[in-house]
């Protein structure tokens, strides 16, 4: 069972909020001991989770979690918007894929440099994203 | 509005990327260089991200733009000092820098540019009238 040790909120509305978040996520993953390694590839899936939600959702907010299951412990993060939702998941889960004229590689990117990903989105309604990174996954 | 410094050197335009660079950061960054290369006629651009902890796939776009720009404005770009973390994680987020050229630190990168300029001036040579 994954239990929570620790939780911090952070709203995300303009641009300027991307560098501090990056620099909140750092400070959870440097807490149990993350490798630079293991902390780059989280920190780099959430910039390009939070920068999606900045850009096609206008915004959100983003739960970062310290959790533990057993002896191993990570990261959790969870970003949540109300903007328009994704209509096709499993196309934009593909390789190059962007109704943003961008490379379409945030969410399937993020995917592969993490341990576990899920995404949930409704139209209209809007889309979360959850990420976990295991300090020695 | 903040602004990265860019260097001149000889033919070469150097810029340090010091911060993790927010996106405006960036994308003026990618018109400044551009403006520059053109304005001095620059063959060679460094960049050096040795600073830089994170390189998403805004980031490496950017940088693929640049190298593309200045391509075409005649100066070939090279990203330098490039951490080793940041190198694993972006083969892992699908990003190739297609058409960036890399090198291990600012030295290695500006032997590469020169040699890519006295390859060049060599063949210019080679088209004129003059026999070996
Ligand atoms: N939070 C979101 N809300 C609405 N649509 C999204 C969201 N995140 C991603 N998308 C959609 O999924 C597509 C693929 O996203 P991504 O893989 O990050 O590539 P890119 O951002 O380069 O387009 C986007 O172009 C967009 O259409
Ligand atoms: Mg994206």
């Amino acid at each position: 069972m994954v239990i929570t040790l620790s939780k911090d909120r952070m709203s995300i509305s303009r641009e300027q909020d991307l560098v501090p978040f990056r620099n909140r996520v750092k400070e959870a993953a440097v807490k149990i001991g993350m490798g630079i390694v293991n902390q780059t590839k989280l920190i780099t899936a959430a910039s390009e989770l939070v920068r999606n939600m900045f850009r096609y959702a206008g915004g959100g907010e983003v739960l970062i979690e310290v959790v533990s299951k057993g002896r191993e412990s990570g990261v959790r993060l969870t970003f949540t918007d109300k903007g328009p939702g994704i209509a096709d998941l499993s196309l934009a889960m593909q390789d190059g894929y962007s109704t943003g004229k961008s490379l379409g590689l945030g969410l399937p990117g993020a995917k592969r440099l993490v341990n576990e990903f899920d995404l949930k989105s409704t139209v209209g309604q809007g889309t979360t994203v959850t990420i976990l990174k295991w300090k020695n996954g | 509005m903040d602004k990265i410094p860019i260097l001149r050197m000889g033919p070469f335009l150097l810029v340090t990327i010091q911060v993790d660079l927010y996106d405006r950061l960036a994308l003026n960054l990618e018109s400044d260089l551009v403006q520059k290369v053109h304005q001095t006629g620059a063959r060679g651009v460094l960049i050096d991200i040795s600073a830089v902890s994170i390189v998403d796939s805004f980031m490496g776009r950017i940088l693929g733009n640049i190298a593309s720009m200045t391509r075409v404005l005649d100066a070939e770009t090279v990203v330098v000092g490039m951490q080793p973390a940041v190198a694993i994680t972006l083969i892992e987020l699908g990003l190739s820098l297609k058409g960036v050229h890399t090198a291990l630190d600012v030295e290695r990168g500006m032997a590469l540019l020169q040699e890519k300029l006295d390859w060049d001036t060599d063949v210019a040579d080679d088209d004129g009238d003059n026999i070996e």
